[in-house]
């Protein structure tokens, strides 16, 4: 998470996909608050998932940014500055597990499928549908090997993909970050 | 006991310790001005555009120091305050803005006057709400109020359903919860980052601070007096710090940036160490970044860790709230003596005189400078100077000499023109007892002079200086410089102003020579009531020095010297 106290790192500004996971409080608009951000400071978002966490009020995102540690400090920071933000932390250089989930629906017909099959295999996706002329196909991992069987995939024809963007979290038994209830955050009583 | 949500809006505004609002009524706020009648002690002033009642909440919240409010209707109403609060928004004023909204049961149905105000000015707002229940109403306005003082101030809007403004709900201030729990305005820095800083410090032969508009929000003002005394540091300001420590202190260097003293943009290009406080490295106070003062090490401190390197990249970041930091500073510090590097400074502003047009001996006109020389002459330290944006506003801040915080009053990151009359009328209205002047530009003064008429209904006594040069003089200036004397849409036409003042009721004057200047500002003050000059000064006079956009900060343009003879008599 920021933390003011520690030094700024100073490190090469070398660009690279950052992932950060953002704890915020599930109240209308946030969502449009975070993209709005990256939008009007033009950083780039590579990919956003956003949904519920076992804490109710409080939603978790992940976004996905190309910046350089330097950027990417400056993101976390005007995160924070979003009064709806709990936490975020930066999980591009600490161990963490990062997924992705694609739904790929290709063209292959009986005489492709084994052939289909035996790939598909290598890459642990499961088939979901199967019609005359397609398969739908379910992989998770994480986006690379997601890109990797796409690119064999391509000669078959890929009728329609969907995927869901980065999700991630720490490896080990911590938390990825301090579990963020709703505290009540001390504020000044006014009037009388 | 039971209140409807309409009065639980001015509950709260009038617990938050606010004594005057700014606003328009209209269709949806319609229940809250109906309660408003009941709320005696609530002086509420009709600005004659919702654009001037938030120009006129950020003024009395940057004369004030308090948080200032602006009321007004759904659409239309709530579209025109956006100019102020982008305005508001950039130089972080604490102002809450207060929207009715169409019920909530058509609310995306396009309703008559229905605009999604949260939507748009979600990027310009520190946060902002909408209510849809009158329960709601308490715990909003107050997390509003808390949002748009504490941390980096900033200003807050609160749009509130028609339906929620007349629910009746049972009411007792106590229950309303403030929930922020994401928020944090109270960051600190641990003892090592100033453990770096002041080896920095103690170990620079060139040192310069860059005070910025922190240190008076923060009220850090004695703190940086005794710290550039102790370290013997000089301090440049930023248009937004005049103020900041007084202009006749002897370590006050004057404004730096794009039309800042040349002796203070050529410091920072020479100095080795930059402690920035509270400012933000504007491009105007920078000029070109790759060339900004390389031979320097760089300190930042400020409370929005976002600022810290987002333009200049620093050696040490402190973040926390200046008076604090600065406070450590002090009783950390071991002080210092840098005479060569003052000599050196001193000997540079000696020789950037000569470009002085209030030292010719023959202007050959009346110039700007004239006017507000004539003003810093005859107004005490603690009148109050609010400007529109354009030249006549960089020479108020070379010429004026601020020496209390929170007498310059001026739109700097926006740089809004027509903001200067509405932010008078709101300072005189949160400082009566202090002198207030309007210095506008006769373009500027056009887009809010419906305003006058808010003098008049308000009685204020406020001072108005149109310095008239017959063109939207700056960008004139760079269609000059730049653009090789095309003046594209920059020469404009005014319209009497003397009448203009009369038509509503107020006092009007024309000065068109240098002598009649001092009476004529001596008039103005002695008239009670809302007087206003007409300055005819040279129309085609520019801002130097001046840093062209893209130069080095020591790349100035300077003031060519047709009149090399100086007046030696000041
Ligand atoms: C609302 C707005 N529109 C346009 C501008 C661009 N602009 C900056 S200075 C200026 C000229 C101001 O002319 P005037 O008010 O006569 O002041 P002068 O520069 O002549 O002193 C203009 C048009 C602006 N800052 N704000
Ligand atoms: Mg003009």
């Amino acid at each position: 998470m920021l933390n003011p106290n520690e030094p700024i790192q100073r490190t090469a500004a070398r660009r690279q996909l950052h992932t950060f996971v953002v704890y915020a409080e599930d109240k209308p608009g946030v969502l449009s608050r975070i993209t709005s951000l990256f939008r009007r400071r033009a950083y780039n978002i590579d990919s956003l998932t956003a949904g519920h966490t076992d804490v109710p009020g409080v939603s978790r995102l992940t976004v996905v940014t190309e910046s350089d540690d330097a950027e990417a400090r400056l993101i976390e920071a005007n995160l924070y500055k979003l009064v709806n933000v709990l936490r975020v932390e930066d999980l591009t250089h600490v161990s963490a597990m990062k997924r992705d989930l694609a739904l790929i629906k290709v063209r292959c017909n009986a005489d492709a499928r084994p052939q289909v099959m035996q790939m598909i295999e290598v890459f642990r996706a499961r088939i979901i549908d199967v019609a005359p002329e397609s398969l739908v196909l379910e992989i998770t991992g994480t986006g690379d090997k997601i890109d990797g069987l796409l690119e064999i995939l391509q000669p078959f024809g890929i009728i329609e993909m969907v995927r869901t963007g980065g999700v991630a979290m720490t490896r080990g038994s911590e938390a990825t970050t301090v579990h963020p209830h709703f505290v009540h955050a001390l504020v000044p009583q006014t009037g009388n | 006991m039971k209140r409807t949500g309409a009065q639980l809006i001015w509950e709260v505004v009038t617990r938050e310790g606010v004594d005057t609002v700014f606003g328009y009524p209209g269709g949806a706020i319609l229940p809250a001005y109906d309660a408003l009648v009941e709320y005696k002690n609530l002086h509420h002033v009709l600005t004659r555009h919702e654009q001037g009642a938030s120009h006129a909440a950020d003024g009395y919240a940057r004369a004030t120091g308090k948080v200032g409010v602006a009321v007004a209707t759904s659409g239309p109403g709530a579209t025109n305050l956006v100019t102020g609060i982008a305005t508001a928004n950039m130089d972080s004023s604490p102002i809450v803005c207060i929207t009715g909204q169409v019920g909530s049961t058509v609310i995306g149905k396009d309703a008559f006057q229905e605009c999604d105000i949260t939507g748009i000015t979600q990027p310009i707002t520190k946060h902002n709400y909408l209510v849809t229940r009158a329960e709601d109403i308490v715990g909003v306005l107050r997390e509003a109020f808390y949002v748009a003082r504490s941390g980096r101030p900033g200003p807050v809007l609160v749009d509130i359903t028609k339906d929620a403004q007349n629910q009746e709900v049972d009411f007792e201030w106590g229950d309303s919860p403030i929930r922020l729990p994401g928020y944090r305005p109270d960051l600190s820095a641990l003892p090592e980052e100033y453990d770096r800083a002041l080896k920095l410090l103690s170990e620079a032969k060139r040192p310069l601070f860059l005070a910025g508009q922190g240190i008076i929000m923060s009220g850090a003002e004695e703190e940086l007096r005794k710290l550039a005394e102790a370290a013997h540091v000089p301090v440049a300001l930023t248009l937004l710090g005049l103020g900041g420590l007084p202009t006749t202190h002897p370590a006050n260097l004057g404004m730096m940036g794009m039309h800042g003293e040349a002796w203070v943009n050529t410091a920072i290009q020479e100095a080795d160490l930059l402690i920035a406080l509270g400012m933000r490295f504007d491009d105007r106070v920078t000029g070109d970044l790759a060339t900004y003062a390389q031979n320097a090490k760089k300190i930042h401190v400020d409370i929005d860790p976002a600022e810290i390197d987002k333009n200049v990249k620093v050696d040490v970041g402190i973040v926390g709230d200046l008076r604090a930091v600065l406070t450590t500073f002090n009783e950390r510090l071991k002080p210092q003596k840098r005479d060569a590097w003052s000599e050196y400074i001193e000997k540079s502003r000696g020789e950037a005189e000569q470009h002085d047009i209030l030292k010719a001996a023959e202007p050959g006109g009346l110039y700007a400078a004239h006017v507000i020389d004539e003003l810093r002459k005859l107004t005490g330290d603690n009148a109050i100077i609010v400007t529109d944006v354009g030249q006549h506003q960089m020479w108020e801040a070379q010429y004026y000499a601020h020496n209390q915080p929170r007498t310059l009053i001026t739109s700097g990151g926006l740089g809004t023109m027509g903001f200067a009359l509405p932010a008078a009328i709101g300072a005189k209205m949160g400082c009566p007892d202090k002198e207030v002047w309007v210095i506008a530009g006769d373009g500027g003064f056009q887009m809010t002079a419906c305003e006058l008429q808010t003098c008049a209904q308000e009685n204020l006594d406020l001072n108005i200086i149109v310095i008239n040069n017959g063109y939207l003089g700056m960008v004139r200036q760079w269609q000059e410089m730049f653009y090789d004397k095309r003046y594209s849409e920059t020469p404009i036409s005014s319209p009497d102003f003397v009448k203009l003042a009369e038509a509503h009721g107020l006092t009007g004057a024309r000065v068109e020579t240098l002598g009649d200047v001092p009476g004529a500002v001596a008039a103005s003050q002695a008239h009670k009531g809302t007087s206003l000059t007409d300055f005819r000064v040279v129309a085609e006079d520019a801002v130097y020095p001046m840093v062209p956009t893209g130069k080095a900060l020591d790349q100035m343009v300077r003031r060519p010297r047709k009149t090399p003879a100086i007046r030696q008599d000041t």
